[in-house]
């Protein structure tokens, strides 16, 4: 489904990523973790290309996304984002009703009538568990929601294009407690129809959600296997002492 | 001193300075209404000047400086919101970029009677337009030029990045995200360049006298390449050459009490167009 073979990236002359190979199957929740700074989130941001925004760049190395060179020179980025959704960090739903932050997606990429739109928008609130709790107020400012639901927001909003993968950048970390569980159950909901990647700080929760862990380290990407195997039985030592807290 | 007292004495003078400052601003304002509502009448806002412009109204002058608001706001508005929008949204941090800010912030600083000469040899004599509303409205844009460009820049840079990477990362182009998402954000902020601009043209003298203002025309401009009468040009006439300045005074403190109330009442439909339309998405509850 997506797959990685030998990335270098750099930030001008910094080396951010190091040869990266992995590869993620259809279906599954991939998660990465590692200490600030690591890398995990740049590699995240190649697969639906939001490192082109930054200035100074370099990436060797090929990346796949459903067998096709997504650096290929025939790909259109707005295309590949339609393929590949985000979700990030902090919620950022824009400044418009909670029916037109999930409407934006494809009213930007031209996609069906006024009813069809109508529809998509339904499906993707109860697909992203928010239907029940805002049916009544879509006209209302995205604002008014709470940051959980805001964030549940922005879920519908990236499944209303009908993507086939989902990247989330860190997703519940600005969130409390309930509405990080209910995220998380979310990701167990998606993964049905969706290949996710998610980056996250907590251990935890990659464990909880995840099938694979990545753990990445300095640019390296350290220990790539099983979530269960990673957590319970570590290959290398560097994975063992970060996930027991022995440092970052 | 201690803290408590040296805080104290701090308060105390910053609050006389306040105070000062208003007083002086009312004072003003109290002056020009005392002195000018006495002729303030219907007749005075809706006839031409007569006997010398020491009776009549001065309705000529108010439709020409409504008109070369409008036509300056015409020009300045487009231009300087586009010109925002390219040296924040694409333009980069190149030397190019920081070299337009540089001459942006200088064409702010240069004072308006060169703007007056610039637009009197650039619009009036080369390009042939004649004293005329084109030339003065082109000519006060340009003077405005500086105000709309920066309020804008200012009003794109509060405007959440996440945003930005939140549209591009749905597939929306560029031009998309700017038109859809990042505008309408802004929208608000950059009325208020709007309405710095629109005080500031209105209230301008020395970039009108060359280009489009007429000392005495009491018909009213049928085209772009009339010329008109406008508040602020017809005060100073009415007040240092006149054919009897002393006569000629309370239609002076008229002049300048309409020309305030004019700029007044554009703040305030400014200022509620700006509520309106950032509570329209922001409902604090």
């Amino acid at each position: 489904m997506i797959e990685a073979k030998n990335i270098d990236f750099y930030y001008g002359s910094f080396h951010a990523l190091k040869n990266i190979s992995m590869t993620m199957e259809a279906h599954t929740v991939t998660a990465f973790i590692g200490p600030s700074g690591c890398g995990k989130s740049t590699f995240l941001r190649l697969f639906n290309r939001m490192n082109d925004l930054i200035d100074g760049i370099r990436l060797t190395g090929e990346c796949l996304v459903q067998g096709a060179n997504i650096y290929g020179k025939s790909v259109q980025v707005d295309e590949l984002r339609k393929t590949v959704g985000m979700v990030f960090q902090k919620p950022n739903p824009f400044p418009k009703s909670i029916f037109e932050n999930v409407a934006y997606g494809l009213r930007v990429n031209n996609l069906g009538d006024k009813k069809f739109i109508a529809q998509q928008v339904e499906e993707s609130l109860i697909a992203a568990a928010l239907w029940d709790e805002v049916k009544d107020k879509l006209k209302k400012s995205a604002f008014e929601l709470s940051g959980g639901q805001q964030q549940r927001l922005c879920i519908a909003r990236a499944l209303a294009v009908s993507p086939a993968v989902l990247l989330m950048d860190e997703p519940a970390s600005a969130l409390d407690p309930i509405s990080t569980s209910k995220i998380e159950e979310l990701i167990h909901q998606l993964k049905k129809d969706y290949t996710i990647v998610i980056v996250t700080h907590n251990m935890q929760q990659a464990a909880r959600v995840s099938d694979k862990t990545g753990f990445f380290m300095l640019g390296e990407l350290v220990e790539f296997s099983e979530t269960k195997k990673m957590f319970l039985n570590p290959e290398k030592k560097q994975t063992q002492n970060y996930i027991t807290g022995r440092f970052g | 001193m201690n803290k408590e007292s040296s805080q104290r004495t701090a308060f105390i003078i910053f609050r006389i300075l306040g105070i000062i400052v208003v007083s002086i601003l009312l004072w003003i304002l109290g002056f020009i209404i005392y002195n000018g509502m006495g002729v303030i009448s219907w007749e005075f806002l809706t006839a031409a000047p007569a006997e010398g412009m020491t009776a009549g109204g001065i309705f000529p002058a108010i439709v020409g400086t409504l008109c070369l608001v409008a036509g300056s706001m015409i020009f300045a508005f487009p231009v300087g919101v586009m010109s925002a929008i390219y040296t924040n949204e694409y333009a980069g941090n190149g030397w190019i970029v920081k070299f337009i800010r540089v001459m942006t912030n200088n064409l702010g600083s240069i004072p308006s009677i060169v703007f007056g000469l610039f637009g009197m040899s650039l619009f009036v004599n080369t390009l042939g337009f004649g004293d005329s509303i084109l030339a003065g409205s082109l000519t006060l844009g340009l003077l405005a030029l500086p105000i709309v460009i920066r309020t804008t820049e200012e009003a794109l840079k509060a405007v959440p990045s996440s945003y930005r990477t939140g549209s591009r990362a749905l597939g929306a182009s560029k031009l998309q995200t700017i038109s859809r998402v990042i505008l309408p954000a802004a929208f608000p902020n950059i009325t208020t360049g709007l309405i710095l601009s629109i005080g500031r043209v209105s209230g301008e003298t020395a970039p009108i006298l060359f280009t489009v203002a007429a000392y005495f025309l009491p018909k009213l401009p049928t085209g772009i390449f009339d010329q008109v009468m406008a508040l602020p040009y017809h005060l100073y006439v009415i007040a240092t050459s006149g054919t009897d300045i002393e006569a000629s005074r309370p239609v002076a403190y008229g002049t300048a009490l309409v020309l305030i109330a004019i700029v007044l009442l554009m703040n305030l439909l400014a200022a509620f167009l700006r509520r309106h339309f950032s509570n329209k998405w922001r409902a604090e509850r």
